[in-house]
């Protein structure tokens, strides 16, 4: 177990639970990342003792949600390194700000079939809303060790597309996308750029002004905050142009009958009471990531996973999937005779969580030539010993099987 | 609690890693296909029922976990020869059986194996998968559903 890792394992509560019986080993952060005390203390705290609602009320509580409110978006601002927080507007999640970006950036841009350059191994989050947008999904394709074609990216880009949008890191082969060089490129072709950064967020220290892309997004419960809020940064002067997302309360300036004028970005694209302590638990966990040493964790958990691969390798019939050199913890695999709900059904048995399935990537799973696959996935808590139970784990499956 | 030995009984790995009646049929007189979008199994079910309403012959093909693939393979065992009211009475069981609701388990005979499976309830759809399929095939007023699926 790595200092760090076993240090903080303390402060998740759930890690000191029992599943199916057994002590629990939690290997899918990809999918959600388990809390931080200090993050459930913050919304609890929020709701026992300061809850009212935003931007409305001139009562006490009303004015400390707003506060607080505020101090999240400037605390995202941070995590992102973006130049100001009027950039970021709270979503409910990557999903939802890529379906902001398609249908406020890039709908009233195109006309219906126009091209929106993806790759191959995106998430269906990033490629659907595009395709509800009426925009038509190109991926970039990727080699057989699961990273992107970078010529074939610059020889798409050339051929004309209205929009880049890629992963910062893959959620099913932990691949670490060029995302600079890949901005560099689309500018070349005034191609504007959306990373989807939910599987980045959590593992990397993210700064959108040295990327240079147009809009950067990532999902609070992946990045050990709640679910339902995320954030999406754009531009200021994408923002300023774009049409709102949702018509309601907040995003207005001034209504009546014959029309209405809307606020100025972020709020113009915030319609509704929004998830407040969501937000609340967001900047809590921003706050607790900050006070850790990011460069340290990165490092240990590229020991941890080149640890975890040689363990995998050692399991007879196992293929891993996605061999990137920049990787983030992710390791995807099949195992000879096993279907990946047979395996991780088994390991839940002995309180081992993983994933199988696609993983939303079907595209990628169909380029792969796989129906489904098995994933564990990596967090700051995670451990050796968190590996080793795995890879026992697995060595009994494939015995049983064959 | 249940443990892995309790749902993954020999006889459902041997049934999954040589399932029966693992073939389509020439000239089936019902078939359905089924499909699970959330983790992408398929399974693909041809049947032949005679005059008197027995079902002759069936089978299966298809791509799932070892659950799926057992309890399709060890439902086409259990129903041929069976007339279409035996095997839908059988599906009514073997589904008690998997959901933890209390039925007549000497009548499942083999099927039996599947009893741990009501221990996890998100496994459920895949021990019936295969059953649904067939119970679909055989519904007469399948063509005025938009599609087969499994549930
Ligand atoms: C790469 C990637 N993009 C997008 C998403 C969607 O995130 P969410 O479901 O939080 O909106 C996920 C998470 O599942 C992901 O891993």
């Amino acid at each position: 177990m790595t200092a760090l890792a076993s240090s903080l394992r303390g402060t998740f509560p759930v890690l000191g639970t029992l599943s199916r019986g057994h002590p629990m080993i939690y290997l899918d952060s990809a999918a959600t990342a388990q809390k931080p005390q200090a993050v459930i203390d913050a919304m609890t705290r929020f709701y026992t003792q300061d809850y009212g609602t935003i931007h409305r009320g001139v009562y006490q509580v009303s004015e400390r949600a707003t506060l607080a409110w505020d101090a999240a978006r400037e605390r995202v601002a941070h995590f992102l390194t973006a130049a100001t927080a009027d950039e970021v507007v709270f979503v409910r999640g990557t999903t939802e700000a890529i379906n902001l970006v398609a249908e406020s950036f890039l709908k009233p841009r195109i006309k219906p079939g126009a091209t929106v350059l993806v790759t191959e191994m995106e998430h269906h989050a990033n490629i659907v809303p595009w395709q509800l947008a009426g925009a038509k999904t190109v991926p970039i394709p990727i080699s057989d060790t699961g990273e992107l074609d970078l010529v074939a990216a610059e020889r798409l880009l050339a051929a004309g597309c209205e929009m880049l949008a890629v992963c910062h890191v893959s959620n099913a082969l932990g691949t670490i996308n060029p995302v600079v060089e890949l901005c560099r490129m689309a500018k070349r072709h005034g191609v504007p750029v959306l990373i989807d950064g939910a599987q980045a967020a959590p593992h990397l220290c993210i700064d959108v002004q040295a990327i240079g892309c147009d809009f950067y997004c990532f999902s609070g419960h992946k990045v050990y905050g709640p679910t339902g809020i995320g954030a999406l940064w754009a531009k200021r002067e994408h923002l300023a142009k774009m049409p709102p997302y949702q018509g309601g309360g907040d995003m207005i300036d001034l209504v009546t009958f014959e029309g209405t004028t809307y606020a100025p970005a972020p709020r113009k694209f915030e319609a509704g009471t929004p998830h407040i302590a969501g937000a609340i638990g967001l900047e809590a966990a921003l706050r607790w990531l900050d006070a850790l040493d990011r460069v340290a964790l990165r490092r240990e958990e590229e020991e941890l996973l080149a640890f975890g691969t040689g363990l995998l390798a050692e399991v007879p019939g196992l293929r891993l999937i996605g061999s990137a050199r920049e990787k983030a913890g992710i390791l995807t695999f099949v195992i000879e005779g096993v279907h990946p709900h047979d395996i991780a059904s088994i390991l839940d048995h002995d309180g081992v969580c993983i994933r199988a399935g696609h993983h939303c990537t079907q595209p990628l799973h169909r380029r792969l030539g796989v129906q489904s696959t098995a994933r564990a996935s990596l967090a700051l808590y995670s451990t050796r010993d968190d590996l080793e139970k795995l890879a026992h784990g697995l060595v009994k499956i494939q015995r049983m099987f064959n | 609690m249940a443990t892995s030995d309790e749902m993954y009984q020999a006889v459902i790995i041997e049934h999954a890693r040589s399932p029966r009646n693992y073939k389509p049929l020439v000239t089936p007189t019902h078939h359905c296909d089924g499909r699970n979008p959330l983790c992408g199994d398929e399974v693909s079910l041809d049947l032949t029922v005679d005059a008197e309403g027995r079902i002759t012959d069936i089978g299966f093909q298809g791509q799932g976990c070892a659950i799926s693939k057992a309890s399709a393979s060890m439902m086409t065992a259990a129903i041929k020869g069976k007339t279409v009211p035996e095997a839908r009475e059988l599906f009514e069981r073997f589904h008690a059986l998997v959901t933890g609701e209390p039925t007549d388990e000497k009548a499942l005979g083999k099927l039996v194996a599947f009893k741990g499976v009501a221990a996890y309830p998100m496994r459920v759809k895949c021990a019936t998968m295969g059953w649904h399929v067939m119970m679909e095939a055989l519904d007469e007023n399948r063509e005025k559903r938009p599609n087969g699926s499994e549930q």
